[in-house]
């Protein structure tokens, strides 16, 4: 795997910052998009352009043809059994509300019980929230242990007769931590519970098997991965997208309209009310492909190489204290310095072209656990290399400077 | 040279010893502020004497070196003020900040406008002006003595 070949299909990379290379360490947040993508978007709206599935002329045709590919790609991509179980939505946070909101309808009652963890991003508990005025539910937390990790055994602690639902991260935005999703999910079925797992973070680092982890939801948000923004995928068990209602009404989801009722559409089309990110789901196309091309678990190799890097250098840094130490850990770096506010951090690292993230990166409730108001998060991508670790450490050592002055 | 305008010694100094960061017992005004990008909080306790003059003024709270010395240095500069000079000053603070090369207000003593003019420079850095302005806003609802908590995100 050349990591010069791969970084030279992102033209980001090819303009300066602020007068700087940019040192891109923000992947978590969301990923840089490669030329094939942008050029996507770009040929679509200049050459093919035309709505989905509505009319019967040639270009729509085509359009309806290409948006279709890019499910069956998805499809593939993860290992779902059928491409009616991938569903396209406004992102992540679209698919999870998709998931509380029908499934609260239909078979949340005043009392029941949904279980997230202490990592979860707002995206995987406000939607959940909502449900506790409306359906009268309780949310409970998983706990983590002290190395930020989220055990098969704290979940199995907190699931009782009353849990209806389990929705999880894959893997931790702030501590890395992988979650054991396959043996979770086993555990959920061995008593009847369906599981949510939210794989933001999972989906552009690890290999996806939707069949294998055998979860009943999973939600994908494809700005993460090397796609556009405004578009993320919920992946859903036929079973339940057969029995769920509709969660939004609209044009294109319908079968009959009549003044006295309706009768809702097939799936896919069922969960895709109104005009879709059409253009965004034929060049997320080319996102799969530029995966496929280079491999999943070529990438998975190289951001858990550099991890180990990461972790090695920022351990020898003493000012540095890193958020976590999860065994199984995705390629995220938190760490805080003492006496130095991680906004302070990201504006110095800032001007020397460094990108990270400094807050709680939508993550509260974790960070009142942990009893930090904010972190400094340095998150990695395909086209990460050893060379900005150690600019990042720089930079690190710059802020001591700055402020031991 | 940008980053050195931000983190000027007097900022980094305030900035690590926050001056008037307690809980004040003796208040009869206050107010909460909190940025709800970044987390940061922060708490103004006033006390106002009756001719409307705060003759105390602390601050609890926590956040980035930025926040603190705003908030630091406010404390220092509205001691002895009159309402009236307390917004003529937090609008002055507020415009500098925002745009203007410099203070307006005549309220201020040389040393005093040097102090506050070493804010300015968060000017470059958009994402940072909220981090000096919470305090001044949360101080405009303390004169209020209101209990809305103040979030940055409903100023510009
Ligand atoms: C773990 C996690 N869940 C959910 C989301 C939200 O995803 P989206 O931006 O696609 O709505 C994010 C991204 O910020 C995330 O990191």
């Amino acid at each position: 795997m050349n990591i010069d070949n791969i970084k030279k299909q992102f033209p980001i990379f090819d303009n300066k910052v602020q007068n700087n290379d940019l040192v891109y360490l923000d992947s978590a947040n969301s990923s840089q998009k490669p030329q094939v993508v942008v050029d996507r978007i770009y040929d679509f709206y200049t050459k093919e352009f035309s709505n989905v599935g509505r009319s019967v002329h040639y270009l729509a045709v085509a359009a309806t043809n290409l948006y279709e590919n890019t499910r069956v790609l998805v499809q593939k991509y993860i290992n779902a059994k059928d491409p009616n179980e991938i569903v396209f939505t406004k992102g992540a946070t679209e698919a999870i509300n998709l998931v509380a909101n029908t499934f609260g309808q239909k078979f949340l009652n005043e009392g029941d019980e949904i279980l997230l963890t202490e990592l979860e991003h707002h995206s995987n508990y406000v939607p959940w929230h909502y449900l506790r005025k409306s359906r009268g539910i309780k949310i409970n937390f998983a706990e983590i242990n002290s190395d930020g990790e989220i055990t098969l055994e704290s979940i199995e602690k907190n699931i009782n007769p009353k849990t209806k639902m389990i929705a999880i991260t894959h893997l931790s935005n702030v501590t890395g931590a992988i979650l054991p999703i396959k043996e979770i999910t086993k555990l959920a079925h061995s008593k009847n519970i369906p599981i949510l797992i939210d794989g933001c973070q999972g989906a552009p680092h690890l290999k996806l098997d939707m069949q294998d982890i055998d979860c009943d939801f999973y939600a994908i948000s494809c700005h993460k991965m090397y796609g556009p923004t405004g578009l993320g995928i919920l992946y859903a068990k036929k079973k339940w997208l057969d029995i769920l209602p509709p969660y939004q009404g609209g044009g294109g989801m319908i079968r009959e309209v009549k003044k006295e009722g309706i009768t809702f559409g097939d799936l896919p089309n069922k969960y895709e009310a109104g005009t879709m990110a059409t253009a965004q789901v034929i060049a997320f196309g080319e996102s799969i492909k530029f995966l496929n091309n280079i491999g999943i678990k070529n990438i998975e190799h190289h951001e858990s190489e550099l991890t180990k890097y990461g972790e090695e250098v920022l351990r020898k840094n003493n000012s540095v204290k890193l958020i976590g130490n999860p065994k199984n850990k995705g390629s995220v770096l938190s760490f805080t310095l003492d006496g130095i506010h991680a906004h302070d951090i990201a504006t110095i690292l800032d001007e020397d072209g460094v990108a990270i993230r400094a807050g709680h990166h939508c993550c509260q409730i974790l960070h009142d656990k942990l009893g930090l108001q904010a972190t400094a998060r340095a998150s990695l991508g395909v086209y990460n290399t050893k060379d900005d670790i150690d600019k990042l450490n720089e930079s690190i050592n710059k802020c001591k400077k700055i402020f031991d002055k | 040279m940008d980053l050195k305008e931000l983190y000027q010694e007097i900022i980094l100094d305030h900035g690590k010893n926050p001056r008037n960061l307690k809980k004040s017992d003796n208040f009869n005004k206050d107010a909460k502020g909190h940025n709800p990008l970044c987390g940061d909080k922060v708490h103004v306790f006033l006390k106002v004497d009756e001719k409307n003059k705060i003759s105390d003024i602390a601050f609890e709270g926590s956040g980035c070196a930025i926040s603190m010395a705003s908030a630091s240095i406010m404390t220092e500069l509205m001691k002895e003020k009159k309402e009236i000079e307390v917004k003529e000053l937090v609008d002055d603070f507020l415009e500098m900040i925002k745009q203007n090369p410099e203070l307006k207000s005549k309220i201020l003593e040389d040393n005093e406008k040097t102090k506050l003019m070493s804010l300015s420079g968060v000017k470059k850095y958009p994402m940072r002006v909220k981090c000096a302005t919470m305090a001044w806003h949360t101080l405009t609802a303390a004169m209020k003595n209101s209990n809305d908590e103040t979030n940055t995100e409903k100023f510009d």
